[in-house]
This record gives structure tokens, sequence and C-alpha cells, in this order.
């Protein structure tokens, strides 16, 4: 394998990996808090009890977040050196905001979090976890944009040394393929902490034990669960598609499997892309479907790929249309599924319906293999960019390090990543089995005024 | 405007240098000063909640560096693949054994996250000392301003060095005793009982070997970069750092007899602050010297970004560093005083 694949395939499988931790961090933040103020409002003790337990599981997945993030800010250096070269003065920017705005709270309130809850007031504690959750979504926000930055670059000017620089900080900022982007992944990252919530609950009532806590867990979890999915497809989804189609139409088309431009488009809900032949294999179509998607009407033309040079298709086509298509097509079985909990929930059978708990419970991975699949869409159709249409990836990458240093470091990684997914598995399968503790209550009232 | 950039950088790491550094120290000392599972966790709760927000201070100036020095971040991280991979999974293994550790209820698990600690806490002094010790001797920069370090050639400054040379392993060294030392300092400091003694016998011991490396230094460095005296000779005032070194490394002898121990911690720390500022003062304004003698070094000039983001920078830098400061005035004021030995504030 060339450098080239190396360096994509290293920074690729770093990120897919760390993201499988904040994602969960992100979204059981926001549940976090929505237990803390329940125990808050009604003064139940379960709801603290229920946040203790969640905070454990939190607290390992945001070591891993932490520790597997750090190898994130260095490869930008190490392995795509030219990339930072040339572009440090616009994204350099948004990361080192999230030095500053983000980790120093993170880090600063999760300590207190965790283990503060004696030494602080109730409302304090509630402050704290308030904090981590702001922290932690604040971080989200400044990775968007420089990811948005990149599939979508706007307010630079171009030195006359062909490094850019950003012309307007406020049009980074306001860049709205990062708001639409970060709607979008945001809700993915609550969907993600929501099927973790309701599986571990429904684990608790299909036991038969933790009782209370499996249906706390599973009250919230398909509660939050199903308005994130709905979310998730419209508004954010629809309007992220839309404005994706508009402006990479290229990478569009390619994850449509739109190999010719059409009137009347049709949606391909399963296939197999055939480049060769520039051909779907074995297509299920739905005919005029992706036209009114994208346009809003059966009759517009869709442009297909063959309107572009072929140096402009995305690299690794059919991965781009598998992963799309297992993001939309698993988008879709979470509105199903939580819509259905949801109405059992509402008309009270959500507990003792074994037949939708069962799936509930092994859902779980589900929703972490739905984000990784969306990112991929994004990265891979932004290929063969770097930034979209200013910096190929072949360009980027350092071009002093060759594909054996590469991959020496990357199988380092892959072995060091193995360490931690036992361990992490270890962990939050000795968590689980535990479970809630009751027998951990709090006295505040002598232990804040002691 | 340029300038400033330049120190808001070397601040930032002289802050992570100081915070970070009393972990990495506490790590360094770990087996030497506890004897006891009890006195194992004291020594870890004395650190439990901040050393996460210390290391932040790295990942700030390393966002920073990139932010301010595109050219600089690209060409160092990418020249230094080697040992920055090295460095990664370091850090990787010590943030485990210091947050797993409590989690295994089997004292061998234990033992094992110990070992890690130390292990790795003590490597990263090393590394990070070396690291230092490079960018003051210089690298062979190509005519492109980048540069692929071997880990060592043969051992020798010149224009053709390695990672590791006599100079940048005396760094290490040096990183590594001062690291100790201040470790064992803050140690002393939130403590309390046989583990508070034993770190103030560990600190008198240190002490000694601190001050001959630090004589050792100013020669070395001299012989390593010759031209590193240029700025002392035209600002005289950047003799106040070796100044500041001389009287800070005599104000930690002379607070550790009094039984001060803030005062020697503190001593401590305006300590590693004047070493950072004197290699910084050496240094300005390059940011990355050159050994190549055809290609010149990379300079605040060469590698500084331009006017507007200068500008917007330091707004939000401003802002976010004042919020960094009372997270840190917070966290600390809460932690403030000794650690106790008996009480368990974990509730794992």
């Amino acid at each position: 394998m060339d450098a080239l694949a190396l360096h994509r395939i290293h920074f690729a499988f770093t990120v897919t990996y760390h993201y499988l931790f904040p994602q969960l961090t992100m979204g059981l933040a926001l549940l976090i808090v929505i237990l803390k103020t329940m125990a808050l409002r009604t003064g139940d003790e379960r709801y603290n009890v229920s946040a203790r337990f969640w905070a454990k599981i939190f607290a390992v997945n945001f070591l891993l977040g932490v520790v597997t993030g750090i190898p994130m800010e260095f490869q930008f250096g190490t392995n795509w050196s030219e990339f930072s070269r040339r572009t440090g003065g616009v994204i350099g920017q948004p990361l080192a905001m999230e030095g500053v705005f983000s980790f120093f709270l993170e880090s600063s309130f999760l300590g207190l979090f965790l283990f503060g809850e004696k030494r602080l007031s109730r409302f304090a504690h509630w402050g704290a976890a308030f904090l981590v959750f702001c922290g932690s979504w604040i971080s989200g926000f400044f990775i968007i944009v420089t990811d948005a930055w990149m599939q979508h670059p706007v307010a630079y000017t171009v030195m006359p040394n062909g490094t850019y620089e950003v012309a307007s900080f406020w049009g980074l900022m306001m860049n709205p393929w990062a708001w639409l982007q970060y709607a979008h992944n945001m809700c993915g990252a609550v969907v993600t902490a929501a099927f973790v919530m309701s599986s571990v609950g429904a684990l608790y009532i299909l036991q038969d034990r933790k009782d209370d806590f499996g249906r706390i867990f599973v009250k919230l979890g398909v509660t939050a669960g199903v308005i994130a999915c709905i979310i998730q497809i419209f508004p954010t989804g629809d309007l992220h598609g839309k404005y994706m189609a508009k402006n990479q139409p290229v990478a569009t088309a390619a994850m449509e499997g739109l190999f010719h431009s059409q009137t009347g488009a049709p949606i391909v809900l399963m296939g197999q892309p055939d480049v060769e032949a520039q051909k779907i294999d074995n297509p299920i179509a739905v005919n005029k479907v992706l036209s009114f998607l994208i346009y809003g009407t059966t009759a517009a033309e869709v442009k297909g790929l063959d309107q572009y040079p072929k140096d402009l298709w995305p690299t690794t086509l059919p991965l781009l249309f598998y992963s799309y298509h297992i993001m939309a097509g698993l988008g879709t079985y979470f509105v199903a599924l939580m819509a259905v909990a949801a109405f059992l929930l509402w008309r009270g059978k959500l507990y003792t319906s074994r037949w939708i708990l069962w799936p509930i419970l092994l859902s779980f991975p589900l929703p972490y293999i739905a984000n990784t699949a969306g990112w991929m869409t994004a990265e891979i159709g932004r290929q063969p960019w770097l930034v979209y249409n200013l910096i190929r990836t072949s360009d980027g990458y350092s071009k002093h390090i060759g594909a054996g240093t590469s991959l020496f470091s990357l199988l380092g990684f892959l072995g060091m990543y193995t360490v931690l997914s036992i361990l992490w598995i270890m962990l939050v399968y000795n968590f689980i089995h535990k479970g809630p503790d009751t027998s951990e209550k709090l006295d505040h009232h002598t232990l804040t005024t002691a | 405007m340029q300038a400033l950039w330049f120190w808001i950088v070397a601040v930032m790491l002289a802050a992570y240098v100081v915070l970070d550094g009393f972990d990495l120290g506490v790590g360094i000392i770990f087996p030497f000063v506890t004897r006891t599972e009890e006195e194992r966790q004291h020594a870890i709760r004395a650190i439990g909640p901040v050393w996460d927000g210390n290391e932040v201070w790295l990942l700030a100036a390393g966002g920073t560096l990139f932010f301010a020095f595109p050219l600089v971040y690209a060409s160092s991280f990418s020249g230094f693949y080697m040992p920055l991979m090295i460095v990664l999974w370091l850090l990787i293994l010590r943030g485990l054994a210091v947050e797993l550790r409590m989690h295994f209820a089997d004292p061998l698990w234990r033992t094992f996250f110990d070992g890690l600690f130390f292990f790795s806490s003590s490597l990263l002094a090393i590394f990070f000392g070396a690291a230092l010790a490079n960018v003051i001797r210089g690298v062979s920069l190509g005519t492109d301003n980048y540069f692929y370090l071997p880990l060592w050639t043969n051992w020798r400054t010149g224009t053709n060095p390695g990672i590791l040379d006599w100079y940048t392993v005396i760094g290490g060294v040096m990183a590594l005793l001062a690291l100790a030392l201040h470790g064992a300092l803050y140690l002393s400091l939130k403590t309390e009982g046989h583990l508070e003694r034993r770190s103030r016998i560990t600190a008198g011991r240190l002490w000694p070997f601190v001050a001959i490396a630090t004589i050792l230094a100013v020669p070395a460095t001299v012989v390593a970069r010759p031209d590193s005296l240029h700025n002392y000779y035209s600002h005289p005032a950047a003799f106040l750092s070796p100044i500041g070194v001389t009287v800070s490394l005599i104000a930690i002898i002379i607070a550790m007899r009094k039984h001060s121990e803030i005062g020697a911690f503190l001593s401590s720390c305006a300590y590693l602050v004047a070493m950072l500022c004197g290699a910084a003062a050496g240094l300005y304004p390059v940011l990355l010297p050159s050994t190549n003698p055809s290609v010149p070094s990379i300079t605040i000039a060469m590698s500084i970004v331009g006017p507007h983001s200068l500008r917007v920078g330091l707004a939000w830098w401003s802002i976010g560093t004042l919020l960094a400061l009372m997270y840190f005035s917070i966290v600390y004021w809460l932690f403030r005083g000794k650690v106790e030995q008996h009480i368990a504030t974990y509730d794992h």
C-alpha cells in the first residue's frame, strides 16, 4: 500500500475508534442533566442514584474519549503536515478554541461532578453536571466547525505562499454547513445514549432485577430516543442532505448511486454499485423519490456522476454507497422501534411487553454503527478532496513520513486500542452487572454543613 | 503582536510543565514513597481531581501553536514523528493507570497499574526534557522547512543530530530529576503521615542532584548551541532568568529547612518557570533552530499567521484563559488543604 492510503487509514481508524466514546458521553451528559433535574424537582432519591450509576459509565467512556482524542490533535501535524501547514491559519483557530473553551471546562467540572457530591450542595452538583454537558457540547461544536470548513470552505483568503487564512471569524463560525452538521451530529449522539440507556433498562426488566431502575432507564431512554430519532431524520438529516446535494452534487450522486442524470430520479433502497459498468446491480428502487427529496418536486432533474469528470468522483465509491445506505436504513429502523416503544410506554404496557424489550436490549450497538456510517458518508463523500475544491487529499499528507513508518504506528494504535477495548468491556460489564447502588445514599444536610 | 504570540505559547507550555509536572513527578516517585495500599490511594487521591485538567494545558498549548504558527506545528510534529507516537501511547497508558486503578479490587491489577503509572510518568518526563533540548539544539531542516530525525545518530550535536544525543539525554535526565523533586514537594504539601514524611525526605535527597544538573545544563547548552547566548548579550534583561533559577533553587532548600511546604512547592514552580524562560529567551525570535548551515532557522516572522487571525485570537484567547483560570481557582479552592489519609472521598 502506498503512503497516502496508509495515512488515510491511520487517521480514519483512530478517529473512528475515538468517536465511539464521545458519541455516548455527549448524549449521556444531556441525559444525566435530565436525571439530576428530575431529582431536584421531585426530590426522588432514585434519580440521584440513577445519575450516579450513569456517571460511572460516563467517566470510563470520557477517559477513553480523552486518551484517544489526544492522538487526533497530534495527527494533524504528524501525518498530515502539508495540510496543517497550509490550513493551520483557518482550522487552527477552532481547534485551539476547543482546548481553551471546552477541555478546561470539562476536565475541571467532571472531577467535581464525580467526586464532589458530598461536598457540594444539590444545586451546585446539578451545576457541575450541567457544565460538563456544556463542555462536551462546545467541544463537539468546534470539531464540527473544523470539519465543516473542510467540507465547505468559507470565509478564507489564499496567501501568496499557498496557505489559507481566516478572512472573517464570524463567517467561519457561522458556516451553514457547520450548523446543519452540528444539529445532525449531536442528535445522533443523543440517539446513541438513549439506546444505551434503554438497553440497560430493558436488561434489568427482562432479568427481573433492579426493577425501579430498569423502568426509569427505559422511560427516559425511550422518551429521549423517540424525539432524537425523529429529529435525526427530519429536519436535521433532511436539511443536511439538501444542503449537501446543492454544494457537493457529485458526492450526493455517488452516495445515492446515481450514475446517469435523470429527471424524476429514483431512490435506490438497496443494491450494489458497479463502478466499471456504471450501474447499480440488483437495485430495489422507488421512482421519482430522490428528485422529490432533494428538490421537493418529482419532476426535477438530479445530476448523475456522468456530469463530472472521473477524477472528481469519490475514490472509494461503493464504500460511500454502502455507508450512506446503512446510516439511512438504520435511522429508519430507529424511528420505527422507538415509535412502537413510545406508544407502548404511553399506553402503560411497555414494561411488560417482552417482545419489544428484547429488540430494545439488542439494538444498542446499532446507533454506533449508524453514527460511524454517517461520518464515513461525510468524509468519503468529500474525497478526492481534503478541503473541498481547494486541496486534494493526495497533497495533504506528510511527505517525509513513509508508508512503513505510518503502518508501524497504525499497528501500534491497533494494539493499544485492543487493550483499551478489553478494559472497557471488563469495566462497563462490571458496572452494569452491579447496577445502581441504592445503599450509597447521601445525606446532604449533614454533609454540606459539616 | 507577533512577539506576543511567541510568549503566549511559551506561557501555556510553562503552565503545562508547572501543573502537569507535579502529577508526573508524583508518578516518578510513586514506588519510592508509598509502602501500603492506603498510602498508594492517598497519593493518587492527591492528584485525582486535578491531573486531567493539568494535562489539558498541553493540548491547549499545542492547539495554540497550531493556530498561531502553523508552519512550526507542521514541521516539528511530522519531524518528531516517532517520539511523538511514543508520547501518545505513554499518555494513553498513564491516563488508564491513574483512573482505572480504583475500579479493580484485585491487588495484582493494582500493582500492574502502579507500575504502569511509574513507568509512563518517568518516560514522559524524560521525553519532554529531551524534546525541549531538541528544540534548543535545533534540527537539520530541509529546504522545504521539513525534517525527519532518526532516534539517534552518532550521539553528537552538530549538523546532523539525532533525537537523542549527549545533550538531549542531559535534557531528559534534567527533566526527570526536576519533576521528581516538584512531585515530591507537592506530595509533602498535600498529604500527611508517613507519605508526607517520605516525600519530604525524597525531596531533600533529590535537591542536590537537581542543583548539579542545573549547573551542568548551562555550559552544555552553550556547547550544543553556541549562539544561544546571543540574546543574553544583546538584551541583558534576559539574565533575570538564570538569576531567577538560582534564587528559586536556593529558596526551595531554605523553605524546606523552615518546614514551609507551600514555600518549597511554589519555589519549585518558580524554578521551572525560570528555566523555561531562560530557554525561551535564548531562542527568541527563533521557534525551531536549524543545524543545517544552508537553511535558515524558522522564526516568528516566517511562520506567524495573518493579522486578522491574531487579533481575533487575542480576544478569544484572553476570554478563554480567564475562564480557565476561574475554573482552576474553583477546583483548587475546593481541593485546598491536605488530602486526608483515612477518609475515602471516592465513592468507589
